[in-house]
């Protein structure tokens, strides 16, 4: 055996030569590559041109501020309202699909014991499923002539349609909250499934009553995942475009909207790069607030 | 035992009413697909399939589902591939800097896809002067989807034996040969499923694809395009629901393999 192993272990203390990480690091270069690429450089790229001024056709590479001073001054307090209205469907959506999917994944970590692998994927199902469609359906739902005004009229509860139901930031809302629900489901199932089931039993075993106990125990040992369902709702949805555009109407339109204009009819791209970083900066402020009223520690915890 | 099982019948309603409110919405629409109405509006008239042979007729549909399949399927192999890579270098390797550029890789699943995409535009057009078209689309597509790639993968890593590899190479093979013959092997369900997710992320990818298409046409740009025409719609109704479908055989494969071998660990994957 030590003979046989000879000749690598000579082979492999050469190699040693060189830190055992740079095989390591050619690995994941590829992929940083993509990273800086696609997404460093561009984002970079967004914020000098938001410096810029489109004259025209062209853009002008003159320093300046006044893209942000159109967006922080009277001019631009169409934008700031959208922005904050914005912050807030989402903000209403991402707590609706919270409240609703923490009850499922404590079911789901609680209560089943056998075929969990049968429930992820039921759960999982409808959230790979056309993006574009799940929206969709939502129009079909509450439309002019959709499935609750025409059954409605047709069982003769109402005449005539009920207009409210469509086009309304409610209605935006009520979309994304469908549209993102298991992407909840799954990080909360996760930390309540983590959570050893002996806590649970020494807190009975101490006295506490199941609401006590799970106050005490099982939510704050939840939180990492609940955090995380949270940002993982609230970011990707302030900068959406396919929901407002679809189910929006005119007053449900949404800050990515009216980015996509300056992008394209408005034709005013370093407007639209200021519309973006400003949208950043406010969407990290408001993932700052949030994580500081959770307090450092659970931050730490939550390990994002 | 007795008093637990008065406890989940409450939870377990819940749990039901959860599943119609996810479900429900989306078999809507295989309902009407099969309605004989140009409206989408109850009651439901006769059944028909003509908005299925609608679909057989149309060739700008045909071309923009060509187009999407060709981006899946370089994207999810692209993508798996670096994710792959990636991910040994994670699990296997004392990186430094590793948080941090676990981070950095992790970081498309947080940006809002209409910042990737207006930035991306706006470095390929203005600063590259690169024309657009499926192959700028398959670019952000990687970037969006290595990240799902390198989560698969690096759980299913993580989850097993260590000391097997090192058995191999005790016994002579090259690190190339240990990783192909016993590594590989053993991430090959991981491998699989990324594959699937990488490639329906990036066939069901719309903001990307508006902003880095150019003249191209996808298969959610297709659809969102139709979508504003009410003639159009019982077609994408028939559409949708042949994509449900495809997509819940593909999902249920992918989830089933993925989880098959880490039914134990399944929390350290999301």
């Amino acid at each position: 055996m030590t003979l046989q192993a000879a000749p690598t272990t000579t082979a492999a203390s050469l190699q040693t030569a060189r830190p055992e990480w740079l095989d390591g690091l050619w690995l994941i270069v590829p992929t940083l590559l993509i990273v800086v690429g696609m997404m460093v450089a561009p984002l970079a790229g967004i914020v000098l041109v938001s410096f810029w001024s489109q004259t025209g056709f062209d853009i002008q590479r003159d320093w300046n501020l006044d893209n942000y001073r159109i967006l922080f001054t009277a001019e631009g307090a169409l934008y700031r309202i959208l922005i904050l209205k914005s912050l807030w469907m989402s903000l209403t959506a991402t707590i609706a699909v919270v409240l609703l999917a923490y009850p499922m994944a404590y079911f789901m970590a609680f209560r089943i014991e056998r075929a969990k692998l049968i429930w992820i994927i039921l759960l999982t199902v409808p959230f790979w499923t056309s993006y574009l469609l799940r929206i969709f359906a939502w129009k079909v739902i509450l439309g002019f002539n959709g499935v609750i005004n025409s059954g409605l009229k047709f069982i003769g509860v109402i005449d005539k349609p009920l207009e409210f139901l469509l086009y309304n930031p409610a209605s935006v809302t009520i979309t994304l909250a469908h549209a993102w629900a298991a992407y909840a489901v799954l990080p909360i199932y996760v930390s309540l499934e983590k959570i050893d089931r002996s806590y649970l039993e020494a807190a009975t075993d101490l006295g506490d009553s199941k609401w006590k106990r799970f106050w005490r125990i099982t939510f704050p040992l939840s939180l990492p995942g609940t955090i995380a369902a949270t940002l993982l709702v609230f970011i990707p949805t302030v900068g959406d475009y396919i929901t407002p555009t679809l189910v929006g109407g005119t007053s449900g339109i949404m800050i990515g909207n009216s980015i996509v204009t300056q992008f394209g009819k408005a034709n005013n791209a370093p407007l639209g790069a200021a519309l973006s970083c400003v949208m950043m900066l406010a969407i990290t402020l408001a993932v700052c607030a949030f994580l500081a009223v959770i307090g450092r520690k659970r931050l730490k915890a939550a390990d994002i | 035992m007795e008093t637990l099982r008065k406890h989940c019948t409450l939870l377990s309603l819940f749990a039901v009413l959860y599943l119609a409110f996810l479900y429900v919405p989306v078999l809507l629409l295989p309902l009407f697909s099969f309605n004989d109405n140009i409206y989408v509006t109850l009651p439901l008239k006769g059944f028909t399939l003509k908005w299925y042979e609608n679909l057989l007729a149309n060739s700008s549909l045909q071309a923009a589902i060509w187009a999407s399949i060709k981006v899946g399927v370089g994207v999810a192999s692209i993508s798996t591939v670096l994710g792959l890579m990636a991910a040994r270098a994670m699990t296997r390797y004392r990186l430094p800097f590793r948080r941090s550029i676990y981070a950095l890789i992790m970081l498309p699943l947080v940006i809002p896809y209409m910042v990737i995409g207006v930035s991306s535009l706006v470095i390929l057009r203005r600063a590259l002067d690169v024309d657009l078209s499926l192959w700028t689309v398959g670019l952000s597509h990687v970037l969006i989807t290595v990240p799902l790639s390198m989560l698969v993968l690096m759980a299913r890593m993580e989850g097993f034996d260590r000391s097997l590899e090192e058995a191999s190479r005790d016994l002579g093979d090259s690190a190339w040969t240990s990783f192909r013959r016993v590594t590989l092997p053993l991430v090959m369900p991981g491998i699989v499923s990324s594959l699937l997710l990488c490639f329906i992320t990036s066939f069901d990818e719309y903001l990307l694809a508006f902003f880095l298409a150019g003249s191209e046409t996808t298969l959610p740009i297709f659809i969102f395009g139709s979508l504003r025409f009410p003639a159009k719609i019982p077609d994408v109704l028939a559409l949708g629901s042949l994509i449900l479908m495809v997509s819940i055989v593909l999902v249920v494969f992918a989830e089933w393999l993925r989880r098959r071998g880490v039914a134990g660990s399944d929390s350290s994957v999301i």
